[in-house]
């Protein structure tokens, strides 16, 4: 089936299979490999993209059900300004190996979105979907806490 | 000096943005996919592996081990694994047949149709059984090594006798990036392999031998994570690209799908270890007797390093005037266990370290004062016979004593749980690591760094990989500092052994020790160099006249081990590691006493680095080891069915700490210089790896009074053990 959907602020078309992953079809159709595949069932968040600007896993949505949505991945966030989520991580030491590091990125993006100045409780609760091997999250933490913090300073 | 900065990690960005290419993100010309068959038993004998005829194969290459052009083995540290089972299987799991396709949904339904025909075989999966038995895995007794080391003088004085057994289990890598290997074909008909890795010098010598010529060569893709377990799996899957290349020629991309990865892969070895010590009333250890077992799985893989690294650590950081140590590894009909993050010492620590609470129970001392009265000072002498120098135990003690004395803040989000009676305990737990290889390792080796000067910058040529710990980072900072010019002229070449030199493997806590200190050394072979081709100068004048002149600079500088650090591999006495790290953790938890769940509130550690090269890079080693840690001590459990598979292959089921499990971490780099390290800098990559699962135990203990000597400490193994008080 064709499905139309605004991928980064572009409205794009693919004619793919109605239950293809959206991973699948961000990946190998449209070539936006920043989004990553590390169980494909919905655990490690490394596939995590904002729908309609939420958070969602990207390995679990067949993408039927995007027709008409706003989808952004981490191409999209950080163009053409990066975006203060990014910045801080770069400070802080938050991302490590990278792999998990866009998937982070998206969910930290859209806890900052509704609550700019959050708790390492908050963040901790809003990442517990996005599993990182390399850092112990302290460092993810903090950057995400102090994000937005020196822009209003 | 950028040395003892942290400026921004040079791949950062690129990360942080999605523009990293990781070797599942690259997609070559009419790239192919394969997959793997594998042996759904144990031990068997192979009657028949054929295709089925109800399935189109025309789009679907098909290898079997008659299809291996050069050496089956996958040439590691001993020849006994072959690429592809050869009329036995000794695991379930082994690889028998691989094929590739167009598509991956095609190369998976091909594997489907494989059809195997099996002989069971009488099947060993305790190592305390495996010992000696009549059936055969390995060599003439199922063991892979036996290490003996006895040293120093027994007591004649009268002394309490502490006996204890403490065991360990299986725990996954769980790098977040699965298994990824692409193979390419070359115009000269030999294969270029492109893929996650940690040691490009292993996969190009294994390549090599299993195609019978040198026409390979292994570039390091972006790599999402390794932590061992892309130390020495990854040339299992280049060895199956490169053959599925040849047979398709076309270039074939293989990435495990996580369930296989967890099936399929290396694993930490599991360890039986039984302690029994002599000790004063006053609480003076007096002789250490111990045995060591480990699992090693039905491949010999590292496992011999491995039980090495087990017994050179499980004294501790404790004095000890005798000492009496024997270690076996021993084959099962299990997937093959291999390198993980400390390789061997934290089985053996989490060992020591109950030991000692279990010694401070009996003589009725408080557990860190005991440790205190054991901790080793200037002078010490090991179980090597090595005296140490300055060893940093009682600094880490004092540093992470100090940081913990700031309150905790209690973690309360717990969702969808209310009302719980919580206790609180504290632990506290030391440990000692040897940094870089073992004995005379690096003189074996002789890792090798080259630079080059390319106008006014300079590329560093090495093998050693970034996988998350900032190699790309810290060799530029290393060189410029050195070299006396900004770091922004200084930059890593890709990792390609088609033109960089072999720098050894990227393990053992060794790259930026021992490697780091190669890159240092360069930097000023390559002053000399400039100084003696044109004249006196400071490096920008020099290269300035390199250029003008039009003459190629390049230097290759190989490690030279200390002579004074002096090993004798036979009888396991002498310097076993060049320099020793040290750490001290500092736990605090609340036991759910209904559950037994452990709540972590802060991990307070303290961790002598040497020097801290980059303070952010080092705390971030340190940080992600220890949740690696507290993990494998309360969360991380592989389940075996009766085949020896592995029951909870996904992420469901095989827990791993999310940032909700995490606890607040405290982070203490204290520096005693190692004077053969750049800058004083000493190995920190495993350390963190050592100490949190015995002080996690001990805070469990004055928490609510259970005594675990098991690992891991799930919520139903602490509820048996309030239980049993």
């Amino acid at each position: 089936m064709i499905v139309r959907f605004n991928c980064n602020g572009r409205s794009v078309q693919v004619d793919t299979p109605p239950m293809a992953r959206l991973l699948d079809v961000l990946r190998e159709d449209l070539r936006l490999v920043g989004s990553k595949e590390g169980c494909g069932e919905g655990e490690c968040g490394a596939c995590t993209v904002r729908v309609d600007g939420e958070p969602v896993m990207s390995c679990l949505v067949p993408v039927a059900q995007i027709e008409g949505c706003r989808v952004q991945t981490i191409e999209g966030l950080g163009n053409p300004i990066v975006h203060a989520v990014q910045t801080a991580m770069l400070a802080t030491g938050g991302a490590q190996c990278g792999i998990c590091t866009p998937g982070i990125c998206m969910s930290a993006a859209a806890l900052l979105d509704v609550d700019p100045h959050p708790t390492p409780d908050a963040v901790r609760v809003a990442l517990a979907g996005n599993l990182c091997r390399c850092t112990g999250y302290q460092k993810v933490i903090d950057a995400v806490c102090g994000a937005l913090a020196e822009r209003e300073a | 000096m950028v040395i003892g900065t942290s400026p921004p990690r040079r791949d950062g960005m690129d990360k942080l943005t999605g523009r990293s290419l990781y070797s599942d993100d690259l997609r070559p010309d009419g790239v192919w996919y394969g997959a793997t068959v594998r042996s759904t038993r144990a031990h068997a004998r192979l009657r028949s592996v054929r295709r089925s005829e109800d399935f189109d194969w025309s789009n679907v290459v098909f290898v079997t081990a008659a299809d291996i052009p050069g050496l089956n083995v996958v040439s590691l540290m001993t020849d006994d694994q072959p690429v592809l089972a050869d009329g036995l299987v000794r695991h379930v799991t082994e690889p028998i047949a691989l094929v590739a396709a167009p598509t991956r949904e095609l190369a998976l339904e091909a594997v489907r149709h494989v059809l195997v025909e099996y002989e069971d075989l009488p099947a060993l999966f305790d190592p305390l059984v495996a010992e000696g038995h009549g059936v055969r895995i390995f060599g003439e007794d199922n063991v892979y090594k036996r290490i003996h080391i006895e040293h120093g003088t027994r007591t004649n004085t009268t002394a309490h006798l502490i006996r204890g057994r403490y065991t360990t289990g299986l725990q996954e890598q769980l790098y977040i990036e699965p298994q990824s290997m692409i193979a390419e074909l070359r115009p000269d008909g030999g294969i270029t392999l492109t893929g996650s890795m940690q040691c490009p010098y292993y996969i190009d010598r294994a390549v090599k031998r299993m195609l019978g010529h040198d026409r390979v060569n292994v570039a390091q893709a972006v790599t999402g994570g390794g932590f061992g377990g892309k130390e020495e799996y990854p040339s299992i899957l280049a060895c199956h690209a490169s053959l599925l290349a040849l047979a398709a020629g076309r270039p074939v991309k293989i990435t495990y799908r996580r369930d296989e990865d967890l099936r399929a892969t290396t694993k930490r070895h599991p360890a039986i270890i039984d302690l029994a010590t002599l000790v004063s009333s006053d609480g003076r250890l007096l002789e250490l007797h111990g045995r060591i077992w480990m699992d090693g799985g039905a491949y010999h893989t590292l496992s011999t390093v491995v039980l090495s690294r087990a017994i050179l650590h499980v004294q501790g950081p404790y004095r000890c005037p005798y000492v009496d140590l024997e270690g076996t590894v021993v084959a099962t009909n299990t997937p093959p266990n291999g390198a993980f993050r400390g390789f061997g010492a934290p089985q053996a620590q989490w060992a020591m370290e109950r030991h000692m609470d279990r010694i401070a129970r009996h003589v009725g001392m408080d557990p860190l004062a005991l440790r205190r009265l054991n901790l080793v000072v200037d002078g010490d002498v090991t179980a090597t016979g090595q005296t140490l120098r300055n060893p940093g135990g009682f600094a880490v003690l004092e540093a992470a004593e100090r940081a913990a004395t700031a309150p905790v803040k209690r973690k309360h989000v717990r969702p969808g749980v209310v009302g719980a009676e919580m206790r609180e305990g504290r632990g506290v737990a030391l440990a000692w690591h040897g940094c870089g290889f073992t004995g005379n390792g690096e003189a074996k080796i002789r890792g090798t760094v080259g630079l080059e000067l390319r106008g006014n910058q300079v590329a560093v040529l090495s093998s050693s990989t970034d996988i998350g710990q900032g190699t790309e980072t810290i060799f530029p900072m290393i060189v410029a500092d050195t070299l006396g010019i900004p770091m922004s002229r200084v930059f890593n070449t890709a990792h390609d052994t088609g033109f960089v030199p072999d720098s050894g493997p990227t393990v053992a806590s060794r790259t930026a020790m021992v490697v780091g200190g190669t890159c240092e050394k360069a930097a000023q072979r390559l002053l000399r160099a400039l100084r003696e081709a044109h004249g006196e100068g400071d490096f920008d004048t020099l290269a300035a006249r390199a250029a003008a002149a039009g003459t190629p600079m390049r230097v290759n500088e190989t490690y030279e081990v200390d002579a004074s650090v002096q090993w004798n591999p036979d009888t396991y006495q002498g310097d076993a590691y060049p320099c020793y790290g040290w750490s001290c953790v500092i736990v605090d938890l609340r036991v759910d006493v209904d559950t037994g769940e452990i709540i972590y509130d802060r991990v307070v550690t303290a961790t002598d680095v040497g020097k801290a090269l980059s303070p952010v890079l080092a705390a971030g080693q340190i940080e992600g080891g220890t949740l690696q840690a507290l993990g494998w001590a309360t969360q991380e459990e592989v389940v075996l069915d009766a085949q020896g598979c592995m029951r909870n292959d996904r992420l469901t089921n095989y827990i791993i700490p999310t940032a909700l499990d995490g606890p607040e971490m405290v982070t203490e780099l204290v520096e005693i210089p190692y004077e053969g390290g750049p800058f004083g800098a000493k190995g920190i990559g495993e350390i963190p790896m050592d100490a949190p699962a015995a002080a996690v135990a001990q805070a469990i203990e004055a928490a609510c009074g259970a005594v675990l000597d098991s690992l891991p400490m799930t919520p139903e193994r602490v509820f048996a053990a309030m239980e049993a008080r």
